[in-house]
């Protein structure tokens, strides 16, 4: 906790910026797409079997990418605000490939965005996208384990290979990258209103002191408040087992029951945290952020000395996909370190691309005034670089091995939430 | 072939309308059944079992929300028809040649979306907001005082959103006296309460019925309000149902309890059908 940074990056363009709107009104809409989802889910299974062993990893690429050619065009999904409006990496790659790139800012929701494509990649049809970019999750793992995504040529990804940080190369997700390469990850952590609170918390054991009775919030999501349990009782979620989430479903539980808990939200918990209908939450860092950037306001966000997760959004190519090649090249566009470099610059995520860092300093050395400044920050800031030490004290969303594996956790942390 | 089109003509008017609801509602309906009925995952596909459990298991699993539910419902349509019977009554009976203006402005809000509207009392009623501020600075209300995050809050929601579809009819049901009657019962030495009492009340009641059935229906599957007005344990039953289609993606689960709130709902409309002597709910609801 003796990062400069660390107890107030929220003045910091070094935050992980979470996109706002992701989670309350799409919610809302997302109902009409799943029952649309019914009636293509309502037959057969999907399931396919995972290809285990690297020869089977390595038929499975052959098989699909033999004979795809280029075609000179992608369409690209992403998900709001994270990308510069300009589009200047995409211009830029247009210019040296030839590829023209179609972006579209659709994706709002996980869940919502699964529910639309998911009956259409049933039904092996085009969702007329050919990359997109999804957060680490159980519909991704479904993704996967539907057969939806194509396997990714390596061959074809030499920048990726050579400037992808050690770590992201583990995730637990989606171990080697085989279907999946990382965008970009941030961070969930805790938030208040310094209004209201004096002394910094500094510990997830803030959001259980009874003080704050009622000015309480955390999020409706499963995983995160599962998280946040398992972080106060020392537990790794990525390791947890069903045992340790009985414990932190009780230890939930006596938060809720004993008044602590306002309320739970969805992505909704921003405005009442500026108005101080709650004074500390989960947040996720980039809301925070923008909400300061935006509104004025001067609110905080730490994360706890335990630790926070980490989650990741993803490239990915759906297995329908009509311009594979091409969307293949531009994953791997991102991954050269002045491109990472320009994107981190404008979206202050953690970037996957460690090498990213001396493209931003080599930006700073140029640069002057305010902007230098800026971008010695962003290259400084622990939300944007984390280092090894840093990196230790995050873990990722708990990965469920199948459907089951995953109802029993719901079952176990959705009570609490809809109670 | 002018009587084949007369005899034709009827079909051809319900068939609009017809093909719409069997498409979108009929065969839903079908599918749904049918979901709760099977077992299974995402991944693996569902057979269709008879697997009866979803229900029972719903049931077990969320007969609180069920019941909150409907006491969050049956509370909504009696503040409802506190509040919206006066005005019925006063926009029909006194509101003169303006009475359409009345209408219209008892309508203007639902010009708005409704899920801003409901996100409009977070910011009214928010805890140190533009209400709640003031009578906690001059000493009103304890400091600790809150209105959002209670059962109050959605209640009042629920209440406030669905309002004009109980005092249109009931508007309807009261503009429909004929003045002659309530003339001929003060003809009879009628006072004015007597009047009202057992001439205005049973001829308004129609109204009051089709109220309460576009109003408690639609209350009492409502995620919205619960969802943005309510706090830890306000939850009703249509959150535990997109809860379980959305994030679990448990879809027998849903549909079985989607269908057995719709068939309480059913039973309890029935019943009120029956205590308040109108045997044809349709007709009534209809006029």
């Amino acid at each position: 906790m003796n990062h400069p940074y660390r107890q107030d990056p929220a003045i910091l363009r070094g935050m992980t910026q979470r996109r706002l709107g992701r989670r309350d009104a799409f919610r809302l809409a997302g109902l009409s797409a799943a029952g649309l989802a019914l009636a293509a889910c309502g037959v057969q299974g999907k399931g396919t079997a995972r290809p285990t062993s690297s020869a089977q990893v390595q038929s499975e690429v052959e098989k699909f990418w033999s004979g795809k050619a280029k075609n000179g065009h992608v369409n690209f999904a992403n998900w709001p605000l994270y990308m510069d409006p300009k589009k200047p990496e995409l211009k830029e790659f247009t210019k040296r490939t030839g590829i023209t790139v179609t972006y579209k800012e659709v994706i709002q929701e996980t869940t919502s965005w699964y529910a639309k494509i998911q009956p259409q990649l049933a039904a092996g049809q085009s969702i007329d996208y050919d990359l997109m970019v999804f957060t680490n999750s159980v519909q991704l793992t479904q993704l996967i384990k539907l057969g939806y995504l194509v396997p990714l040529d390596h061959d074809r990804l030499p920048n990726f290979t050579k400037n992808v940080g050690a770590r992201y190369t583990q995730e637990s997700f989606d171990p080697g990258n085989v279907f999946t390469v990382p965008w970009a990850s941030g961070m969930t952590g805790i938030a208040y209103n310094p209004k209201y609170i004096d002394t910094p918390p500094t510990s997830y054991s803030a959001l259980w002191d009874p003080k704050y009775k009622g000015k309480v919030g955390m999020m409706a999501d499963s995983q995160e408040i599962a998280n946040f349990a398992m972080f106060a009782l020392g537990i790794d979620p990525d390791k947890s087992t069903p045992a340790d989430w009985e414990k932190a479903a009780a230890k939930l539980t006596e938060q809720r029951d004993s008044g602590i808990v306002r309320k739970y939200y969805d992505q909704s918990y921003i405005d009442p945290l500026a108005k101080g209908d709650i004074w500390i939450c989960q947040a996720w860092s980039g809301d925070i952020f923008q909400k300061n950037l935006s509104d004025g306001t001067d609110l905080k966000f730490v994360i706890p000395q335990e630790g926070a997760t980490i989650w990741t959004d993803n490239f990915m190519i759906p297995r329908t996909a009509a311009n594979p090649v091409d969307a293949i090249a531009l994953i791997d566009f991102f991954y050269e370190p002045d491109i990472a470099g320009s994107l981190a610059e404008y979206i202050n995520y953690v970037t996957p691309v460690p090498a990213a860092r001396d493209a931003i300093l080599a930006d700073a050395a140029k640069a002057s005034g305010a902007d230098k400044k800026t971008l010695q920050m962003i290259a400084d800031s622990p939300l944007v670089f984390p280092s090894d030490d840093d990196y230790a004290k995050l873990r990722t969303y708990v990965t469920f091995d199948n459907s089951e594996e995953h109802k029993k956790f719901e079952s176990i942390f959705q009570p609490i939430t809809t109670s | 072939m002018s009587r084949l089109r007369a005899a034709l003509t009827p079909y051809a008017l319900i068939f609009p309308g017809g093909l719409w609801l069997a498409i979108f509602f009929v065969v839903p309906m079908i599918v749904m059944l049918s979901l709760s009925l099977q077992s299974g995952s995402v991944e693996d596909g569902y057979a269709f079992t008879f697997n009866w459990h979803s229900y029972a298991d719903g049931l077990a699993n969320y007969h609180d929300q069920i019941i909150r539910s409907l006491l969050y419902g049956l509370a909504s349509t009696v503040l409802q028809i506190v509040i919206g019977f006066p005005v019925a009554y006063w926009i029909a009976f006194k509101g003169g040649r303006h009475k359409s203006v009345y209408l219209f402005l008892l309508l203007l809000p639902f010009l708005v979306s409704f899920v801003l509207r409901t996100i409009s009392w977070q910011f009214l009623l928010s805890d140190n907001g533009i209400l709640l501020g003031p009578l906690k600075d001059i000493g009103l209300l304890p400091e600790g005082f809150r209105v959002l995050a209670t059962p109050f809050a959605v209640i009042g929601g629920l209440a406030y959103n669905f309002l004009p579809f109980m005092v249109l009819p009931m508007y309807v049901a009261l503009e429909r006296i004929d003045p002659r009657v309530l003339e001929a019962a003060q003809d009879l030495y009628a006072s004015r309460f007597q009047t009202f009492l057992r001439v205005v009340l049973p001829l308004s009641l129609p109204g009051v019925f089709a109220g309460v059935l576009m109003t408690f229906v639609p209350a009492t599957s409502d995620y919205v309000n619960a969802s943005v007005l309510g706090g830890t344990n306000t939850t009703m039953i249509g959150n535990v149902i997109q809860n379980q289609y959305l994030v679990t993606q448990d879809y027998p689960t849903a549909s079985a309890l989607s269908f057995t709130l719709m068939a309480l709902l059913l039973v309890g409309i029935f019943a009120y059908a029956r205590a308040l002597g109108t045997d044809d709910v349709l007709e009534v609801a209809a006029r």
